[in-house]
């Protein structure tokens, strides 16, 4: 069975880790997720820009954008999308044309980090 | 858990929970004193019983019942509990969490942040305060990053509580005018903290480089306040894509290394594409403003893989939109660099020209006059405008830069010896 492991923490405190301090954390999740990757049992892995960084597009007869994270407590994180825009207007546009008719809301959040995996095809 | 993880979430909460506590005792050294309070009992109590769900909840919480409590001891009567011993500690901290995600929360850090941002403060007292009462430095810290005593840095602040205090800045809900004009206070503020860090050189300039971290730090919470505010993402991204240039600015020696000779490959990527991810965002508003053309012109030389592939009439779009927004001697200067570029430096001097007066003290304004003139072969008046840029700078770097181009005119044309 293949899991998600989403990872929610206070970014305040993230962002203000030093370099190092950020280095520290990383290589010690490492010693774990080397073993894995090693194995084959390693997945894409992300890390996400700040939440200021984001757009969230509600969808419904008029989609509206806006600014900032998703942030309502009504609905619960069902899955993502990893895709590539050259911009912001064209990742915007697209997720509005695959949500036609929808209901629901995307957030649109680019990637610090993209980690391909070893998972076999 | 480790002091160093508590130190972190601690400094994280800093701004709403002294907001909070400001809201709460009307006193900024009060508000600081309960502070510090919850903190210590939160380096006592985290270890032992781990972080508490809300950290932010739980500092107000405790540096309330502190405060409370030392009035009360003050007023020899019967003590508050402990803070272990009250029961309901977790549903109040919930309370208190509910009220913060509110808009009550936004008001109070912004209050904080302008308290900071008294009109009638100098700027580096407001900066001084800002890194003081919310970023939380030490006063040892700020001296340090601003290369002055102790004694006199704490002279500085003490001054600038004190007519913070005479001030009398109401505590009423702002309306939307009032939030927007506070906004724009903390943006300007941020920006002059962000320059006092960048402008650094020489052996300053690794003491100076967290006064930039820290600027970025109260842009992005700033920008969580006002989310949809495109000249707050224009600011916030201006200061990442500027910051991004740090590690490849000065060479090993301190000195500074101009943009078209920097190693683009030490820029710091990371930074460039958040950057890039908030000026897109700040775009889409249509509302142009000052520090969205700045970064816009940050964003331009960011694009370039090589100094030669700027492209300089997107640059120079930027300016002239610059020069419509804030009209500045020093903004047609900088815009006199891109259309040397675009047209010669024949074109940039007739754009610089008329700026003799009002720039006549200005140590870039002779930087730029000089190198234009040395481009068109003028050498004596190159020197001259070199001379004069020398005597203006304000750094040993900025000087030893001057000295450089100088050095190169006389190997080309040595001066005329009558």
């Amino acid at each position: 069975m293949l899991y998600a492991i989403l990872c929610y923490h206070d970014e305040n405190v993230v962002n203000g880790w030093s370099r190092e301090e950020d280095d520290a954390v990383l290589a010690k999740r490492a010693c774990v997720t080397d073993r894995l990757a090693a194995a084959g049992r390693h997945g894409p892995a992300v890390r996400l820009m700040p939440t200021t960084a984001a757009v969230t597009l509600s969808m419904g007869k008029e989609p509206v954008v806006l600014d900032g994270p998703f942030a309502e407590t009504k609905e619960q994180l069902l899955g993502f999308y990893l895709l590539d825009f050259p911009s912001l207007e064209d990742a915007i546009a697209t997720v509005r044309e695959i949500t036609q008719g929808e209901t629901g809301k995307m957030e649109i959040r680019p990637l610090k980090l993209f980690v391909p995996g070893t998972l076999p095809k | 858990m480790t002091l160093a993880w508590i130190g972190s979430l601690l400094q994280a909460a800093r701004p709403q929970v002294v907001g909070a506590l400001l809201r709460n005792f009307r006193d900024l050294d009060q508000a600081e004193e309960a502070f510090q309070e919850a903190s210590l009992r939160a380096l006592k109590h985290w270890p032992v019983n781990g972080p508490p769900r809300d950290p932010a909840a739980w500092l107000i919480m405790v540096g309330r019942n502190a405060a409370i409590d030392a009035v009360r001891k003050r007023a020899r009567t019967d003590p508050l509990p402990e803070e272990e011993l009250i029961s309901d500690l977790d549903d109040a901290e919930q309370v208190v969490a509910e009220q913060l995600d509110g808009s009550h929360y936004r008001d109070y850090v912004l209050r904080l942040l302008f308290t900071c941002c008294q009109r009638d403060l100098p700027a580096t007292q407001q900066i001084a305060l800002a890194l003081r009462v919310v970023s939380g430095l030490t006063v040892t810290e700020i001296a340090r990053a601003f290369l002055v005593s102790e004694a006199a840095m704490e002279q500085r602040i003490t001054r600038a509580k004190r007519r913070i205090a005479e001030a009398n800045l109401p505590f009423t809900t702002p309306d939307a005018i009032a939030r927007s004009e506070r906004a724009a206070a903390v943006a300007a503020m941020i920006y002059l903290l962000f320059n006092e860090g960048y402008s650094a050189s020489g052996g300053t300039a690794q003491i100076r480089a967290p006064l930039c971290e820290e600027a970025i730090r109260l842009a992005r919470l700033l920008l969580r306040l006002f989310p949809a505010e495109p000249e707050i993402m224009g600011l916030t991204a201006l200061l990442l894509l500027q910051h991004a240039r740090t590690p490849a600015r000065l060479d090993t020696d301190g000195a500074i290394v101009l943009l078209e000779d920097q190693d683009r490959n030490k820029w710091d990527r990371d930074r460039i594409a958040e950057g890039h991810a908030l000026l897109q965002k700040a775009l889409r508003h249509r509302r142009p403003g000052p520090y969205q053309a700045q970064a816009a012109i940050a964003g331009v030389h960011a694009h370039a893989a090589r100094a030669e592939n700027t492209d300089w009439s997107e640059i120079d779009q930027h300016y002239a939109l610059l020069e419509q927004l804030q009209p500045s001697p020093v903004v047609t200067l900088n815009r006199a660099v891109a259309v040397a570029k675009l047209h010669g430096a024949n074109a940039a001097l007739d754009l610089i020209a008329p700026l003799a007066d009002s720039l006549s003290g200005y140590f870039h304004f002779f930087g730029v006059k000089g190198a234009l003139l040395q481009r068109l072969g003028r050498a004596d008046e190159a020197r001259v405008a070199f001379d004069r840029a020398i005597a203006l700078a304000h750094t040993p770097a900025e000087a030893a830069h001057i000295r450089q181009r100088l050095d190169q005119l006389m190997r080309a044309s040595p001066p005329d010896p009558s």
